[in-house]
């Protein structure tokens, strides 16, 4: 079975509901502890949702320099897929693994929605089981999820088509563009502020739509 | 100069500051007695706060009696007493619960305030051995557009979630309401429901002589020295100088580091008993933990980790530092318990040890400056019969009839105040407080708020779940405090039952104005004598709450206002019931509506009358309604459920018509402003496909609960009064929504 | 011990939603004329003489400001 590796720091949140989320999709979730190097052969890793240190100097500040989070960089630029949600998409820019950075939402107000979203790009590891232009729902819940880059960064990333997921109806943070999600030029690095993990059962999110990224890992990695 | 123990005997007439302290002139004389001498200041401190109301509850002990005295159930694994109570839910998961107040230090610094509610009672269900999975807050302001609400709601609910969304705990629920006399006195009521099988269960204990005392968490610093005795036993002076005392400021990632590193203790059953600090600090963790178990307990007291290290021995005791345990533990078990925290990064010192002495003795660098029995610190306070008489003036209140308001008669003026109504501060959509929670983290969030009731999933593989309803009026209180703790208590259940959950058991947060005030007093020994008649009825213990006194400013007491919470248990929770109607089922009206409009949100919104009698009491109706209710979920007869209870009918209608975005065409008999308006007890609207309609009948006629048919839902999306009026739903969502944002900020 | 200042503030083009809202209650509280607030961030740290001036931007520039979004001055203080 397919091992996936989630990251635990101090104050991370949604840890298990991601590893949840890579069960319901019929994976094996692995706990992984931000101070062990070690990641123990999984074949992905997703760094969940949270407040790893208290969000203290900024957002996955200090996450970044874990030592778990040395491997992970050493190994995604070697190809390992990683998908950082919210909290872990701040520290993958943090971490320069993605551009760009997460600010503090543009009306100050920390907003927790149902968010529609299209998909824009299904050619990443996490996205291969979405349809190109396939509008998702999935739950966003943060304070400083408002994407800034330089405009040469932003017309790049649009240019390159590496803009995986972008707000539609409402823009819940501010984010330049829309801008929900994006991914490496390798395209096995994905970060997005909204959370999947929150949208694999019917009993509990508003969609299943989530159960998605999950199921391209997999697929990604036992066709690989 | 440090005052020992020995220089208490040596100069027993030195004058000490106890009134400044909050104590009266009896109680000092009574603490001189207790121990034959004159108290050293440490002890002096620590009789102070331990005796004042917030933590002795002395004016409210003699009529919370009421509530250890109700029948014993048999679900009941915890009750009264301890941190918070445990109920058995069945498949050998027991779930703690608990509502506390937080209500002063919330006028003060709104943020800090709310923020640091949460992180107490947080602590009070983790202490109890439970991960805490759930939050909710009750909260009462003043005037909506008041200047003065402007500076307290938006800080008290970027606390609340700033706290509880940092802790990874879902916000699944509570009430945003306000009214004039909350406007010096905000409420902020904070529950958190935790969940544990049942050999889980810890208790605060002091046991086994040579055990050891272990502080962990955060740093002792001089946060909210003084803040028990000098915030929440005084009222504020009207029109004087804003009290500043220290507030506590919280840090929500230590208590989420907190958490973890607790359970983990846990798991590995390394405590014999724990306690949590919180209201009044380390002299509480002591001596409550001294008195349940062996007896005895010594303590060092200058092995506290301090922030500050100018702290006087007196000040570290009442300190109120936020994020602080208490744990008793064995000898063999520490190097453990030390390890587990060091994984973590969490500050523990062995601070103290058990012993059999029957005293609590604490030292500072080796003098002793407090030697005393813990009983008489911790159980033992002052208790007070306080004087209490009928409010002189509720005759002429009562008489106030809001029968005689002019009231609408065309259906053009309901349609217009169909709209009023929908968008008046109490009844609007709450999505700008609501948003601002996380109510997805855990990933077991079945129902939130706006459904009737909070439901959590407790087992993924059995689908046990559970449902949480806080509600309380302070209206209605107001006209009859015996009444309107029932009807609280009754709105609960039914909130519960509608989800289609069992109630199963009762917390509650009595928030009232001074008990000095022989009135005030008079509500309180009502209202709970109300609510411990009512559970007697209804047959549901009560597990623990808390008195909240002082809201007041001047002379003017906030609408006495008993916040209820109700606990229930569901089997399945894939089968629960939600709000919201389909199209084509029929909408059924359960219960009986009269012409009651005392205390009514019409009333008071239309008119700003307060006057007649709230609704009627018949709790043998609202239980019948309840077993309706959970019966007809078990049996799949409803798609869908709403209780019927602020703004009456019209506004249970709207609700569910807005929150599937599903029209309705309702016919009413007789007159139509009663059957929309009028807020009769006992009440809900279920939605139920026309070949089930006969079942639920059955149903119905077998509890003895009324039903008649309203009408239909609709796929057209208009909400219509046959033969009165017809209002498209974006109408109605417009009115309902755009509320909050204009007073607040749209973002 | 020496002291080293360290002041990190958002790039100018980034948003500053805290400094607008700031600004936005000056006018309110009595006080005009001020057309511009931004927030930013002070540290103080206490180093061991002598300073390393260089080691000190290098603190500021990997942990103490994020550089894609912010701009920082170290200070020694005499």
């Amino acid at each position: 079975m397919t091992r996936i590796g989630v990251v635990t720091f101090p104050g991370s949140l949604d840890d298990r509901d991601a590893q949840r989320a890579v069960r319901l999709a019929g994976g094996e979730p692995v706990a992984l502890w931000h101070g062990d190097w070690d990641l123990y052969g999984v074949d992905a890793v997703v760094l969940p949702g949270g407040f790893s240190y208290g969000d203290y100097l900024r957002c996955g500040a200090i996450a970044r320099f874990a030592p778990v989070m040395q491997t992970v960089i050493e190994a995604a630029t070697h190809g390992l897929p990683v998908l950082g949600i919210c909290n872990g998409f701040q520290i993958l820019c943090e971490s320069h693994l993605l551009p760009g950075a997460l600010t503090r939402n543009a009306h100050l107000l920390f907003r927790n929605r149902d968010q529609r979203l299209t998909v824009e790009n299904v050619d990443t590891a996490w996205t291969s089981a979405y349809r190109p232009g396939q509008q998702i729902v999935v739950p966003v819940k943060n304070g400083e999820g408002c994407y800034v880059a330089a405009p040469d960064v932003l017309d790049r990333l649009e240019g390159e088509g590496r803009v995986v997921f972008r707000y539609a109806d409402g823009n819940p943070n501010g984010s330049a563009r829309d801008i929900a999600g994006i991914t490496n030029e390798r395209g096995n690095v994905v970060g997005l502020m909204p959370h999947p993990e929150h949208a694999v059962e019917d009993l509990t999110g508003p969609s299943t739509d989530g159960l998605a990224f999950f199921t391209s890992v997999l697929g990604a990695l036992t066709s690989a | 100069m440090i005052d020992t123990v020995q220089h208490a005997g040596q100069d027993p007439d030195r004058p000490q500051p106890y009134a400044e302290l909050g104590l009266k002139s009896e109680e000092y004389h009574r603490i001189r007695d207790i121990l034959g001498r004159r108290p050293t200041s440490s002890e002096l401190a620590m009789y102070s706060v331990m005796w004042s109301e917030h933590c002795s509850y002395k004016s409210s002990k003699v009529h919370l009696r009421q509530f250890g005295d109700l029948p014993r159930s048999e679900v009941l694994l915890v009750g009264i007493g301890e941190n918070a109570g445990v109920v058995d839910v069945g498949q050998g998961y027991a779930v703690t619960f608990k509502i506390e107040s937080h209500n002063h230090p919330s006028y003060v610094e709104p943020y800090q305030g709310a923020a640091t509610g949460v992180g107490g009672i947080v602590r009070d269900i983790l202490t109890m051995g439970a991960r805490p999975i759930a939050v909710m807050d009750p909260l009462r302001f003043g005037p909506a557009d008041a200047p003065d609400t402007q500076r307290v709601l938006p800080g008290v609910v970027a606390g609340i979630g700033g706290y509880g969304n940092c802790l990874g705990l879902p916000n699944i629920g509570g009430e945003v309401v306000f009214d004039d006399g909350y406007l010096g006195n905000p409420l902020v009521n904070a529950l958190c429901v935790g969940v544990m099988r049942h050999d889980d269960i810890r208790l605060a204990r002091a046991t086994g002589r040579g055990n050891l005392v272990v502080l962990f968490g955060a740093r002792t610093g001089g946060d909210g020295i003084g803040g028990v005795s000098v915030l929440a036993s005084e009222t504020f002076e009207a029109g004087g100088p804003a009290k500043r005392p220290s507030v506590q400021v919280g840090d929500p990632f230590t208590e989420k580091v907190l958490i973890e590193c607790c359970l983990e203790i846990f798991a590995a059953d390394l405590v014999v008993g724990i306690q949590d600090l919180g209201g009044a600090g380390l002299s509480c963790a002591t001596t409550e933990l001294a008195s349940a178990g062996s007896g005895g307990m010594h303590v060092w007291l200058d092995r506290v980790p301090l922030r500050d290290p100018s702290l006087a021995p007196e000040e570290i005791l009442m300190s109120e530092s936020q994020e602080r345990m208490c744990a008793v533990v064995a000898p063999a078990d520490v190097d453990s318990f030390l390890a587990v925290c060091g994984k973590w990064d969490i500050t523990a010192t062995v601070i103290g040890e058990v012993t059999e002495t029957g005293r609590l003795t604490i030292d500072w660098h080796g003098e002793r400056i407090v030697d005393v029995p813990p009983r008489t610190v911790a159980h033992e306070g002052p208790v007070y019969e306080r004087p209490y008489e009928r409010p002189l003036d509720l005759d002429d209140l009562r008489a106030d009839d809001p029968a005689r308001l002019p009231r609408p008669s065309s259906g053009e003026e309901l349609r217009a105040l169909l709209l009023r109504m929908v968008g008046s501060p109490n009844l609007c959509d709450k999505t700008w407080v609501t948003e601002q929670y996380d109510r997805y983290v855990q990933g077991n969030t079945v129902l939130a708020q706006p459904e009737d009731a909070g439901v959590l999933r407790i087992d993924e593989a059995t689908g046990l779940g559970v449902a949480v309803a806080t509600d309380g009026n302070g209206r209605f209180t107001c006209l009859d405090p015996y009444a309107g703790a029932q009807l609280a208590l009754a709105e609960a259940c039914r909130n519960v039952a509608a989800t289609g959950a069992r109630p199963l058991a009762v917390t509650n947060c009595l928030n009232f104005g001074s008990p000095e005030d022989p009135a005030v007093m008079w509500q309180f020994a009502e209202a709970v004598r109300g609510l411990a008649d009512g559970c007697r009825t209804l047959g549901l213990p009560v597990t623990g709450g808390n008195v909240s006194f002082y809201n007041q400013t001047g002379d003017t007491a906030i609408n006495p206002t008993p916040i209820i919470g109700v606990l229930g248990v569901i089997d399945d929770v894939w089968r629960r019931t939600p709000m919201a109607s389909i199209p084509d089922a029929q909408l059924v009206l359960l219960g009986e509506t009269r012409e009651e409009f005392g205390g009514s949100e019409w009333a008071w919104a239309e008119h700003h009358h307060l006057g007649g009698r709230p609704p009627a009491v018949d709790l043998d109706a609202e239980r019948a309604l309840c077993a309706v209710l959970v019966a007809a979920r078990e049996r799949g007869l409803v798609t869908a459920a709403h209780d019927v209870s602020d703004g009456g009918l019209a506004q249970t209608l709207v609700e569910s018509c807005l929150r599937g975005e599903v029209g309705a065409s309702v016919t009413l008999p007789g007159d139509p402003f009663v059957a929309l308006f009028a807020e009769s007890a006992g009440r809900a609207v279920v939605t139920v496909t026309a070949d089930r309609l006969p079942d639920l009948l059955g149903l119905c006629a077998a509890h003895g609960v009324p039903a008649s048919a309203l009408g239909v839902a609709t796929a057209a999306p208009t909400f219509e009064v046959v033969g009165q009026f017809a209002v498209p739903l974006a109408e109605l969502r417009t009115a309902w929504t755009a509320t909050l944002p204009a007073l607040f900020g749209g973002g | 011990m020496t002291r080293v200042i360290v002041d990190v503030m958002l790039k100018p083009e980034i948003l500053d939603p805290q400094g607008n809202a700031i600004l936005g209650a000056l006018p309110r509280l009595g006080f005009e004329g001020i057309s511009v607030v931004r927030q930013g961030k002070h540290f103080e740290l206490e180093v061991d003489a002598p300073v390393d001036e260089a080691a000190m931007r290098q603190l500021a520039d990997t942990l103490l400001a994020n550089t894609v979004i912010e701009d920082f001055t170290v200070r020694v203080v005499e």
